[in-house]
């Protein structure tokens, strides 16, 4: 064999190593970017939910009332957002239609929060007449607004905090 | 709301094979250079050697379809890899020996132990179904560790070579029952700390901002640190004492994710390191041929003239190496084993050597990866002190070869001659691979 082609063959033996290397990570790739966050709401769901209930009820076109598409009604005034604005679930929304919310660690609330600080059903948030009120379900560690404890059911206006353990909820429209 | 799932795993058996190809390509190359450059190029031989290769390459592949069709895909392609390079260096040097007038078979015997250990790993796969039945062999595990680490002390059975006594004589050979003693411990630690590590977590005084651990918890450290103290001691192996104690050390830390731990752990390594040179002068030489290496008195003396050839051999390879076949890593004493980093070095350059580190990178990254995707705490702590017990071996080598700690007597993984090393290392790749094959594995409640 000539000098020429054994040059080749040393260089190539470098490249085919760096081949390995960099085809091993290529395989990896999917998994060094481990997760994939999906807003919900938007998802296949909720949609499906919407269109069963346009059957039912002539509802007004989402555009006109301007309402969020997930919104579980989109023809109660009061309709907003829960924002949860710290602890684990930091930056979760639950849209608010007619339905209390239940909170706790349970899988059966609509907000399950993973803190050791928290009850397994801690507090509800439900609607009445065209407020939302606070309760507490007896908790372990309680429900506070603002500063307050909650013992009675107390009206939650917009902008209020409540916190439970290590996350605070707040009313957003 | 959003919600986070992960990415679906696909088994990824289809990129495995096509990584697997290209490990088979890089140790036929490297092979087929060795033997050009030794005028030993034979065509029939070189097809021979590809076809065995492929085989045993394809016969990895189809155990793991079989038994563990979830285990990570990249894990075997990186280490066969390696061990492919490690076999044509170690056959590259037995030519070299050769023309010195030195008849050696380094070559087939390591062949041997490569084929032997990855028939271990297959073993593994198929005898350990389910990783969590080690739990149930923690203290057994725990004392056969130790019987392993302190048979080379036993008089007669043990033996002493190049100063370092890590070796025992087993029906006319040499085994270092040190590197069987990794596995064994990793398996005691990550069944002692799963149970115990509650306790070990409790804060107690706060120093400095930091909390650390109540003194009355420290028994475990104060033990461990006390083995590695007495085997740097009285079996002359820096290697071996700071595996040990790194792989506690890591495995603590993970169990209770309290650094003050590994500051309280290299604190107390470091001063009876320390003392250990000052007190016992078969230590403190080793200390000296690291430190003044490159004095003309220390050299000539001969206590850092390995070292110091190594490291003159890594220079003249420079950034691209001679090529395989055209250095004279036989220069350097002991080049097939203790110093096969220097030799592909050489002979491959910082390039060839960076692909090597990396792909170490890559077989502890996947352990880690493991780690994380395991649910079960003692498949967690397993797969962090094997992976962990590989990186740190790795580091030891190649940073007393390299000169940035003293040298010490432990093999590259996977690249230097030796039995014990190759044996081990497949068992801790079995290993790995049955725990990512858990880890990967859907629930079966969804399947």
């Amino acid at each position: 064999m000539s000098q020429l082609s054994i040059t080749l063959l040393r260089m190539g033996f470098l490249v085919l190593l760096w081949a390995l290397v960099l085809s091993a990570i290529a395989v990896l790739r999917a998994d060094l970017y481990g997760t994939r966050v999906t807003a919900r709401g938007r998802g296949r769901e909720s949609r499906k939910r919407d269109d069963a209930r346009a059957e039912k009820t002539a509802s007004p076109s989402r555009a006109a009332t301007g309402v969020r598409a997930g919104a579980i009604s989109t023809k109660d005034p009061s309709a907003g957002h829960l924002a949860v604005t710290g602890g684990p679930l930091k930056g979760t929304t639950i849209p608010l239609g007619t339905a209390p919310v239940l909170v706790g660690r349970a899988s059966t609330c609509t907000l399950v929060i993973d803190d050791d600080y928290c009850s397994a059903r801690h507090c509800r948030i439900y609607p009445e007449g065209d407020r939302w009120m606070v309760e507490d379900l007896g908790s372990t560690n309680g429900t506070y607004l603002g500063n307050q404890k909650v013992t009675d059911p107390v009206p939650l206006r917009e902008g209020e905090v409540v916190r439970l353990g290590a996350t605070s909820l707040e009313l957003r429209r | 709301m959003a919600t986070v799932t992960d990415v679906k795993v696909r088994t990824g058996r289809r990129g495995e094979l096509g990584l697997l190809g290209l490990a088979v390509a890089i140790a036929v190359l490297a092979r087929g250079l060795v033997d050009y450059h030794a005028a030993y190029l034979e065509i029939d031989q070189m097809l021979i050697y590809a076809g065995a290769c492929t085989a045993v390459a394809l016969g990895i592949h189809l155990a793991i379809r079989r038994w563990a069709p979830y285990a990570d895909p990249v894990l075997v392609p990186a280490v066969l890899g390696l061990n492919g390079i490690g076999l044509a260096m170690i056959r590259r040097i037995d030519f070299a020996y050769a023309a010195r007038g030195r008849e050696t078979d380094f070559g087939q015997i390591q062949t041997m132990w490569t084929l032997i250990g990855i028939g271990l790993a297959i073993a593994v796969l198929v005898i350990v179904r389910d990783y969590r039945v080690l739990r149930r062999f923690t203290y057994t595990a725990g004392v056969l560790g130790l019987i392993g680490l302190l048979l080379p002390l036993v008089p007669g059975l043990g033996l002493q070579i190049n100063g370092a006594r890590i070796w025992i004589s087993v029906f006319g050979r040499s085994l270092q029952p040190g590197e069987f003693a990794k596995i064994a411990f990793v398996i005691f630690f990550a069944g002692y700390l799963v149970s115990n590590r509650d306790t070990l977590a409790l804060a107690g005084p706060k120093v400095l901002g930091m909390r650390f651990p109540r003194p009355r918890d420290m028994g475990p450290l104060a033990l461990v640190w006390a083995a590695a103290m007495l085997v740097q001691i009285y079996e002359r192996d820096l290697g071996t004492s700071l595996l040990l104690f790194g792989i506690f050390l890591s495995m603590l830390y993970v169990a209770t994710e309290r650094i003050s731990w590994v500051i309280v752990g290299m604190g107390m390594f470091a001063v009876g390191a320390v003392a250990a040179g000052a007190l016992f002068s078969h230590v403190g030489s080793r200390y000296t041929a690291w430190l003044h290496a490159l004095d003309a008195s220390v050299y000539s003396s001969g206590a850092s003239e390995q070292l110091v050839r190594g490291l003159f051999g890594m220079a003249s390879g420079g950034l691209f190496g001679t090529g395989l076949g055209e250095g004279r890593p036989d220069l350097v004493p002991y080049a097939e084993s203790d110093f096969i980093f220097a030799s592909l070095g050489e002979e491959l350059g910082l390039t060839g050597l960076m692909a090597i580190l990396t792909l170490y990178v890559i077989i502890v990254q996947r352990a880690m990866r493991t780690a994380i995707g395991v649910r079960h705490g003692f498949g967690k702590l397993l797969a962090t002190g094997l992976g962990f017990a590989m990186a740190l071996q790795t580091f030891i080598v190649v940073g007393g070869v390299t000169r940035v700690i003293p040298l010490t007597g432990l093999t590259t993984p996977f690249l230097a001659y030796g039995g014990s090393s190759m044996l081990a290392n497949w068992i801790v790749v079995g290993l790995l691979l049955r725990i990512s094959d858990q880890a990967r594995r859907p629930d079966e409640v969804a399947a």
